[in-house]
């Protein structure tokens, strides 16, 4: 009997993925909702591996018929000692509950599955954005799509235009005479048929030549190659910058430059994944503010005293060289513990006032505490004082208080998320 | 080819050729010892992560797209991981020619097992076991779920997919009664089908006239009082197979959703006959690869190491814990299907005086291949085992029959143990597990009030005070409603007839009806 062995293993795997993709739109509140739980008490860089989220059931299954309860008749094995007409007491409780429960499972109250990395920073910064990413500029590297554009002479085979080949072929044939088939077949034929010694040996020489002229002149050359051109069509891009400023000065204990830390550390996840065309630049601070790459602004350690000015003259030296305010948008986040020196308070206010809340779009201030210390009773810091004097002026400035590590992802989203305009500055 | 040639294979390796030597040495013994009659072969293999898949689209090759499946893949894929469970070796398709998936982590002697087990004991039993015959159509049902697959992605992109998830998910709630269980109509023909469905909508749009809009509507009907008798004649009433009503009968249904019904139901009868047999179908292909490995074994075709290993998992699969083993989960399959088929060979050719009392048909017939052949054609799981469970195995199991009562305040009672008061009460308990008249509520649709507010009537014929869960049947009713698009009431009823419950549920606004 013929019997076919066939090989599946190649075959595109994840043929299920479809299936899985509608079953995360359907359950994408519920799968949200538990990412977000999850991510709470978990340290950043395994929030960023994916993993295990478990959902409740309710909506999302699939209700059946299903009996319960009445008189039940069981078959069992393994009698070790029952003898016909025993009494067997019913295990816990009223009415349910057997020796063993063959019956149905009550159905699992909670769903378990696994979700993979990019499942899982997608659903966690899902509804997140950048507020008022307005300025677009023409920017020749991005491209959106492909377009047809006329014909090539050069490109790939697959991108080879076979009619377009064929009449030009056909074009050049017919101007430089290209004896046909035909011809030469019938010349051919007329020379079986001859008998005249002489007119045999015109016939040869003409047929030799007409073969010639045939070899001569191909019947497609490369010149005749037409390719399919494609041009790639350029599209605006909002070409932004953010800011990170850190407060790395003595007052800050290692817990708050732990929570510091973590906020950039999701921030920069956040804009690394969602923006392409996101710059940023890491300036950390004492009383001198310095520009540094991400591994030191990250692991690097440092001290000294606070002038916060010193960070946003920084900030605003590198915008004026390398950043024109028409051109990007411009955000930033602080993170201090909002000590500064009390002669640098009018400084550093009037830097933000006149310089960088201008040209930025969106300022973010993020006040790091003790831990324990409720956020409600610390007294406000000379830095939280200063900039909620200057939101009362209109500033478009928002501010958090952070004192715990459960706090980040909360304060995160609440500053990110997507929202109208009009009630940022009010936040 | 003849008996011994040397071993099949060495050691846990295997290719191609490996696997076409394995088919035919299994074939060989399959055909001539066993006498078996099998749909042609083909087998695939294929990954973990391909089988994760066939588990969550019901075992099937190919099949519509739908949420749930990914719930399901996603569910079993994490407990996959997790080790908390394992993979089956094989899933095989009743299908002409028969499909066995066969893991490629499988070693030689598994795939050995495998061959054995799917690709000639589960063929045998669906090519010939009467329910199969009668229900289901091995040749058309590949072509079908093809059909299926692209008819559902065809009203995605016509109607939407919310539509056509909401009219699926309605299916698929309704799914365990969407089935006909008793024959009288034709067997299905899935081929002619898929063809008639193709016809009825080429005749549609051939006679689609826009003229007869135009033509003016012909005053009401004057309002003939239908007597109930021939009102429920007209609807087939009562039905019990509310998918097929629902497709005949629903008022505002759109064809393509009455097509979407058809497919779910096609599918729930298709896999009807394996829900019946499940015993004797794993009993089946157990006591098939037992013999042909036995056999392989004794032609040293397969070396002894490979063979400890074999029975090392044939072991393992025909396990049946006791009932106060943690692991304990009802009656394994296997190992009741795989006992009884042994203990049938052993009274065919070696019965004893108590085989004779119970079974004189059979005892002594001295050819047990026969013997079974006839009985995997004949039987389902309910008669094979109320004729062919015997004292011996009763007692081999220990088997006991416990009667619980909610109103027996003192505890369960022990009604039946394995001895000679108790046999035939137990076999008839057991049984009775395995009749599909209990497994499934009975409900059925009994009447619709056509000439007042369109309610359609169900009722549940309740079995020994078991009545539906009340959260889910309120979900499912929702979901009959919304298909109906007018009011659904279920009654629960006890055989006296008197009203235990009574649900009633109002359509919601569905995409698919805008």
């Amino acid at each position: 009997m013929v019997i076919h062995i066939v090989d599946r293993r190649l075959n595109p795997g994840s043929k299920s993925l479809e299936n899985r993709q509608r079953f995360l739109r359907r359950a994408k509140a519920l799968v949200q909702g538990a990412v977000k739980k999850s991510s709470q008490d978990r340290d950043i860089k395994d929030v960023l591996e994916g993993g295990v989220v478990s959902i409740p059931l309710d909506g999302m299954d699939e209700p059946r018929f299903r009996r319960e309860g009445g008189t039940r008749d069981m078959v069992l094995p393994g009698n070790k000692k029952f003898i016909e007409g025993d009494m067997l007491p019913r295990s816990g409780g009223e009415g349910r509950g057997k020796p063993s429960d063959p019956g149905e499972g009550e159905g699992e109250d909670a769903f378990r599955f696994v979700l993979s990395r990019d499942e899982f920073v997608d659903l966690f910064l899902d509804d997140l954005e950048l507020p008022d990413l307005a300025k677009r500029k023409l920017a020749e590297a991005e491209s959106e799509g492909i377009q047809r554009a006329g014909y090539a002479t050069s490109g790939s085979p697959a991108n080879i235009s076979v009619s377009r080949t064929v009449s030009r072929a056909m074009a050049r044939r017919v101007a430089l005479r290209r004896p046909r088939p035909e011809a030469i077949a019938q010349l051919e034929a007329e020379l079986a048929a001859c008998e005249d010694e002489t007119r045999r040996t015109e016939l040869m020489a003409e047929i030799e030549a007409l073969k010639a002229k045939a070899r001569r002149i191909p019947f497609i050359d490369p010149i005749d190659i037409r390719y399919r051109r494609f041009e790639t069509l350029p599209k605006p891009v909002a070409q932004a910058v953010m800011f990170c400023l850190m407060d790395v000065s003595g007052s800050m204990t290692e817990h708050m430059k732990d929570l510091a830390k973590r906020f950039y550390m999701l921030l920069y996840v956040f804009l690394k994944r969602r923006y392409r065309h996101v710059e940023i630049v890491f300036i950390r601070h004492t009383d001198r503010a310095e520009e540094v790459d991400e591994e030191t602004f990250f692991h690097g350690p440092a001290t000294g005293g606070t002038l916060v000015s010193s960070a946003l003259q920084t900030m605003h030296d590198i915008v004026r060289s390398r950043f024109r305010p028409s051109d990007w948008n411009i955000y930033a986040a602080q993170a201090s513990d909002g000590d500064n020196s009390f002669s640098d308070g009018e400084v550093a206010g009037r830097l933000l006032t006149e310089m960088i809340l201008p040209a930025s779009q969106f300022f973010a201030y993020l006040e790091v505490g003790e831990a324990g210390s409720n956020s409600f009773d610390m007294s406000d810091s000379s830095l939280w004082s200063l900039y909620e004097r200057l939101r009362a002026d209109g500033a478009p400035l928002s501010m958090r208080k952070v004192s715990d590590r459960s706090q980040i992802f909360p304060v995160f989203h609440d500053l990110f998320q997507r929202r109208g305009k009009h009630e940022r500055a009010a936040s | 080819m003849t008996g011994a040639s040397g071993p099949l294979f060495e050691g846990a390796d295997w290719d191609f050729a490996t696997l076409q030597r394995i088919h035919d040495a299994c074939e060989e013994i399959a055909r001539t010892e066993l006498g078996l009659d099998v749909y042609p072969n083909q087998i695939e293999v294929i990954t973990a992560e391909q089988m994760l898949d066939a588990y969550s689209s019901v075992g099937m090759p190919l099949f519509y797209k739908h949420w749930s499946f990914g719930k399901h893949f996603a569910h079993q894929e994490a407990s996959y991981r997790k080790g908390l469970m394992g993979l089956a070796y094989e899933i095989v398709i009743n299908s002409s020619p028969c499909i066995s998936y066969l893991m490629e982590e499988n070693t030689a002697t598994m795939q050995t097992l495998v061959v054995a087990h799917a690709a000639f004991g589960h063929n045998h039993f669906f090519k010939n076991n009467y329910l199969f015959k009668q229900w289901t159509d091995a040749d058309g049902i590949l072509d079908y779920l093809d059909f299926a697959k692209n008819y559902v992605a065809q009203c995605e992109e016509r109607h939407g997919r919310l539509a056509v998830e909401q009219t699926l998910d309605a299916a698929h709630a309704l799914m365990s009664h969407g089935i006909d269980r008793y024959p009288g109509k034709k067997k299905l023909d899935l081929r002619a089908e898929e063809k008639r469905s193709r016809e009825r909508r080429q005749h549609r749009e051939r006679e689609f006239n826009d003229l007869w809009r135009t033509v003016p509507a012909g005053l009401a009907k004057s309002e003939t009082v239908l007597n109930v008798e021939r009102r429920r004649n007209l609807l087939g009433l009562p039905q019990e197979n509310l998918l097929y009503f629902l497709e005949k009968t629903a008022p505002r249904l759109h064809p393509w959703q009455r097509e979407l019904l058809r497919i779910v139901r096609h599918i729930a009868q298709y896999f009807y006959p394996q829900s019946q047999t499940k015993v004797m179908n794993e009993g089946t292909a157990t006591y098939v690869h037992y013999r042909i490995m036995n056999r392989l074994h004794q032609q040293g075709r397969i070396s002894d190491g490979n063979f400890l290993e074999f029975l090392q998992s044939h072991t393992n699969v025909v396990f049946q814990p006791d009932f106060d083993d943690p692991r304990y989960s009802g009656f394994n399959p296997y190992a009741l299907g795989f006992a009884m088929m042994q203990d049938i060979e052993r009274i065919v050719t070696n019965p004893d005086d108590e085989d004779r009392e119970w079974f004189p048909d059979i005892a002594g017939k001295g050819d047990a291949m026969a013997v079974l052949r006839d009985i995997w054609t004949n039987y389902r799981d309910e008669s094979f085992i109320s004729q062919f469970l015997s004292p011996r195995l009763m007692r081999h199991f220990r088997m006991f029959h416990l009667h619980d009562d909610p109103e027996e305040r003192a505890g369960i009672r022990v009604d039946a143990i394995h001895d000679a008061r108790g046999y035939r009460r137990i076999r008839r308990e057991l049984a009775k597990q395995y009749d599909v008249g209990f497994i499934d509520a009975n409900i059925e649709v009994v009447d619709v009030d056509l000439a007042g507010d369109r309610r359609l009537m169900l009722r549940h014929a309740v079995v020994k005070g078991a009545q539906l869960n009340e959260s889910d049947a309120k979900r499912v009713l929702q979901h009959l409603a919304d298909l109906w698009s007018y009011d659904v009431s279920l009654v629960e009823t006890d055989p006296s007839d008197k009203v235990l419950r009574e649900y009633v549920l109002n359509p919601r606004k569905l995409a698919a009806a805008a």
